[in-house]
């Protein structure tokens, strides 16, 4: 793009300036874009769809168990919908919804790259998702799978008479998409970081990107071969998992969870870079312990491969290989747990405003504290026991996966959609919108604890009368939830024509996604950017300029990061 | 009948030995949580409303770093986690201690009932009527996919997987009605695999007992199909001779030994090549897909009411060692010989059902 080259900074108002948006408007230049600001933004429309149709799910879920006996559907489609529930948005949304969204578009432009080191392979990362979103979509309208997200042989294999290859396939497609955006992104952090841009210069959100994607490529694959091996006892009758043919069950819940466990840090991982990313910039303050934040993605990311039989504790595994798995389910605990005193502190002597991102990163703090708590709870070997298969599980994975991953994505969306589209947001609604989640969520799940500690077992269509009132709190909740995810829907877009114009760095954030302007130009940056501070260094900023970053505006320095 | 069980509470029952003890845990992790939760919450309200922005042109020119404070962190939630750990891990062990003593029932499940039959032949479904004080062992296994026993109110969970015995056990303290549910999902009805334990004092358990119809018991089936299936036709003479042999340690072909519980009798009718009596030829054929789940737990029940047979003077039915598993020795009756049925051999003028 050499019409970029020449392209300054400061550019005058009657000049419209060439962005990744404006260059070309045919639908080929989207569809055959290697932009990874492009790829990113087709990610974002294509995981919105699915959100919707797995949000859809849970409400017909959320219905139904609003009566002891289950009235609005039968029992069959019951168990079709929480399949669908769960495998849309495990593999169809919390997955690819942080890294490839916000992290395809913000990578090269927070370590000062041009794009991801691969272009064409993100391209072929996204056209994989939506292929095997095709498959989904067509499991669902040929009537959809009944196993449950984690497809338990024998149960799956032989017993199952409904789409359960239609979604396998779908799942085994989609691992090849997580793969290959999960290889792109360690090679391009490796290889792709501007001049002066060292390892512990990078913001966090690349470190947990790069721990996530160290996560991808290696547990994906056993996820493809777990299916496969279903697939090849489903049509060829070769015992591995079915004992009916020989085969064992348990080995199947063992490969499964040594993906599947470690799946949840690739969900988890890139929300707690989001959230380093706006505690710091809504505290105006250097992050508290850097190198602890940064270690204890990588530690999570570890030890999160060894702690997959936690889910089995009631199985029938030994109680020596139980205590095992317990120990090192704490052990997990510790990185985490420093996060969230790190992020606390961090707001220690800053200067706090409440606006969305803010309310979202203080709303996950909150909440995956709650998650990680009873996560802990669920690891004590004699307490899980009781617990497991319950509503409590439910509770404690949504508070994570909704109430954490789901919340930073909200915040990084809010925080990031200036530099994506250029406006502002509406802030006012955005903060409605923050706290109406934060209280639908709340009345959702926490229900879902008590409910669990009396026994209620997850995946019921119908249940005791005496479950009844937590049950109809749960779906009020809900209801509440819904309405918080659907206004985003209208005023984000609302923004794009009538939100204000948001200029080169709204926030004043340090960071050099914010140095360019907002759009970013194809190439993100006019010149190459050279790094050379820490990030996060709001401190010095002050010091060094005598005078803040003006909101829109390039620093008077070359760069400062 | 206690009416309570269908009644809105805040707390489940508490109505085993395992229930109180769990619940203990159970407060210490609240304790925990909550204690974090609170602090967490109330400094983030404190500092976000303490430090709000003023102005916009407000960047304090601070930087916080504390390695002490890092450390501190890192190491009191470790130290509160290994107490969890400890007191969790002791628990999980002596939950799945295998129970010594104990009245045996089977339990069988399938798409979509809780089978359940008393070592005395009667028989319930979706119902598990109990002693309370007595120490109960389900003997379990599945006829289909995996199904999972839970009774919330004694706080005790086991997966049934088909292919294997699973064991769960329980002293029931507080006679009334409590629910059994499936745990794991199993298909279509699995919200309907659910049933009720009657926990019921001793004395009316036996008059329960006495007065419910009486199929065969276990061990009485398994006599007779040790017999219909042939069986009888090796063992003792080609094949190895199984009185006595319930929990003794067998020397294998390939010089090593087993104990022969359960598991290994189950595998010895399913999968009887995998593990061969020294001296014998591995001639016997599979079994697997022609006995039930049902056949193959009555078929055990048999081999060891021959052990107890056999009984402490028999020098087979006391085990060299003790069995790996830590268990003590345990070739006495899994119920109480008062309420054995006179006669487990095969009654030659009994029909069958």
């Amino acid at each position: 793009m050499a019409t970029l080259s020449g392209h300054l900074p400061l550019v005058p108002a009657y000049e419209t300036p060439e962005t990744y948006l404006n260059i070309s408007h045919t639908l080929r230049s989207w569809l055959l874009t290697r932009d990874h600001k492009r790829i990113g933004l087709l990610f974002l429309f294509t995981i919105t769809v699915f959100f919707f149709i797995g949000g859809t799910a849970a409400t017909l879920i959320r219905i139904n168990l609003l009566t002891p006996r289950g009235v609005l559907v039968s029992e069959t489609d019951y168990n079709k919908l929480f399949t669908i529930h769960g495998v849309i948005m495990v593999w169809f949304f919390l997955i690819p919804s942080i890294p490839a969204t916000l992290g395809n578009f913000l990578l090269p432009l927070m370590i000062g790259a041009k794009d991801l080191a691969f272009p064409r392979l993100n391209l072929l990362s996204y056209y994989l998702f939506l292929i095997s979103g095709i498959f989904a979509a067509t499991m669902i309208s040929l009537g959809g799978a009944d196993t449950g997200w984690t497809f338990y042989t024998p149960y799956s294999a032989a017993f199952s008479n409904t789409h359960v290859t239609l979604a396998v396939c779908a799942v085994f497609v989609n691992g090849f998409s997580s793969i290959l955006t999960g290889l792109n992104f360690i090679v391009t952090i490796h290889k792709m970081r501007c001049p002066g841009m060292t390892w512990f210069r990078m913001p966090l959100f690349c470190w947990s990107m790069y721990a996530t994607s160290v996560v991808m490529v290696l547990a994906t694959p056993i996820l493809a071969i777990t299916l496969l091996l279903v697939g090849i006892e489903h049509f060829f009758g070769v015992g591995i998992f079915d004992p009916a043919l020989g085969g064992d069950p348990i080995l199947f819940q063992h490969m499964f969870w040594f993906y599947s466990h470690p799946a949840v840090y690739i969900m988890i991982l890139p929300g707690m870079g989001v959230i380093s990313e706006l505690v710091t910039c809504f505290s105006r303050k250097s992050v508290f312990g850097y190198a602890f934040v940064a270690f204890a993605s990588l530690a999570i990311a570890f030890v999160g491969f060894l702690v997959w039989a936690h889910h089995m504790f009631v199985t029938g595994i030994s109680v020596y290989s139980a205590s095992i798995f317990s120990m090192l389910s704490f052990i997990v605990a510790v990185p985490s747990a420093i996060k969230v005193f790190n992020w606390t502190a961090t707001m220690y002597k800053g200067s706090i405003k409440l606006d969305t991102p803010m309310l979202c990163a203080i709303g996950f703090i909150g909440l995956f504290t709650v998650g990680g708590l009873t996560g802990v709870m669920l690891a004590t070997l004699g307490m899980d026991v009781h617990m497991h298969d319950t509503y409590f599980v439910i509770a404690h994975f949504h508070y994570i996966m909704v109430g954490g991953t789901v919340m930073a994505y909200f915040g990084g969306l809010h925080f990031w959609w200036p530099k994506m589209s250029g406006k502002m947001y509406p802030e006012s609604w955005g903060r409605i919108t923050a706290c109406i989640i934060f209280l639908g969520f709340n009345l959702t799940f926490f229900p879902q604890f008590v409910l669990g500690y009396l026994g209620m077992p997850r995946r019921y269509h119908s249940y005791p009368a005496e479950f009844q009132v937590y049950n109809v709190l749960s779906s009020a909740g809900a209801s509440i939830l819904a309405v918080g995810y659907i206004l985003p829907l209208l005023y984000l877009p609302w923004s794009l024509r009538w939100g204000k114009a948001a200029g080169r760095n709204p926030w004043r954030a340090t960071g050099l996604e914010w140095q360019t302007e907002s759009p970013p130009p194809t190439e993100n940056f006019d010149e190459v950017p050279v790094v050379t501070e820490e990030p996060y260094a709001y401190h010095r900023l002050v010091a060094q300029n005598g005078a803040p970053l003006v909101a829109g505006n390039p620093p008077p320095t070359p760069v400062v990061t | 009948m206690d009416p309570s069980i269908d009644s809105f509470r805040l707390f489940p029952q508490q109505a085993s030995t395992t229930a109180g003890e769990i619940d203990y845990l159970f407060f210490y992790l609240l304790a925990v949580s909550v204690f974090f939760t609170v602090l967490i919450f109330a400094l983030i309200i404190y500092f976000a409303f303490r430090y709000r922005r003023r102005a916009d042109e407000e960047f304090p020119r601070v930087d916080v770093q504390n390695m002490k404070l890092e450390i501190t962190w890192c190491m009191v939630p470790f130290v509160l986690m290994l107490v969890m750990f400890f007191w969790g891990t002791d628990l999980y062990a002596r939950i799945k201690r295998p129970a010594e003593n104990a009245i045996t029932i089977n339990v069988i499940g399938k798409q979509w009932m809780w089978k359940v039959q008393h070592p005395e032949g009667v028989r319930e479904i979706n119902a598990l009527h109990v002693p309370a004080g007595q120490r109960i062992k389900l003997m379990m296994g599945s006829e289909d996919v995996i199904h999972s026993f839970f009774i919330p109110a004694f706080r005790i969970k086991q997966d049934v997987v088909p292919g294997s015995f699973s064991t769960e056990w329980f002293i029931a303290t507080t006679p009334g009605r409590y629910h059994i549910f499936c745990a794991q999902y199993c298909g279509a009805e699995h919200a309907k695999m659910i049933g009720e334990v009657v926990v019921m004092e001793p004395a009316q358990y036996q008059a329960w007992l006495g007065g419910a119809p009486h199929d065969e018991s276990p061990a009485a089936a398994g006599a007779r199909l040790f017999e219909t299936w042939g069986c009888s036709a090796c063992h003792g003479q080609r094949a190895p001779t199984l009185a006595g042999l319930y929990l003794t340690k067998v020397p294998l072909d390939d010089g090593s030994t087993v104990i022969a519980d359960d598991d290994y009798l189950r595998e010895s009718i399913i999968e009887p090549s995998a593990k061969v009596v020294a001296g014998f030829p591995p001639i016997m054929p599979s079994y697997r897909g022609q006995l039930s789940e049902e056949q193959i737990m009555s078929l055990v029940a048999y081999i060891k009411s021959l052990g107890a047979a056999a009984g402490p003077s028999g020098v087979r039915a006391t085990p060299a060692t003790q069995p790996v598993n830590g268990q003590g020795p345990q070739f006495l009756p899994d119920f109480p010989p008062a309420r054995q049925p006179p006669d487990i051999r095969p009654d030659r003028n009994e029909k069958g059902p």
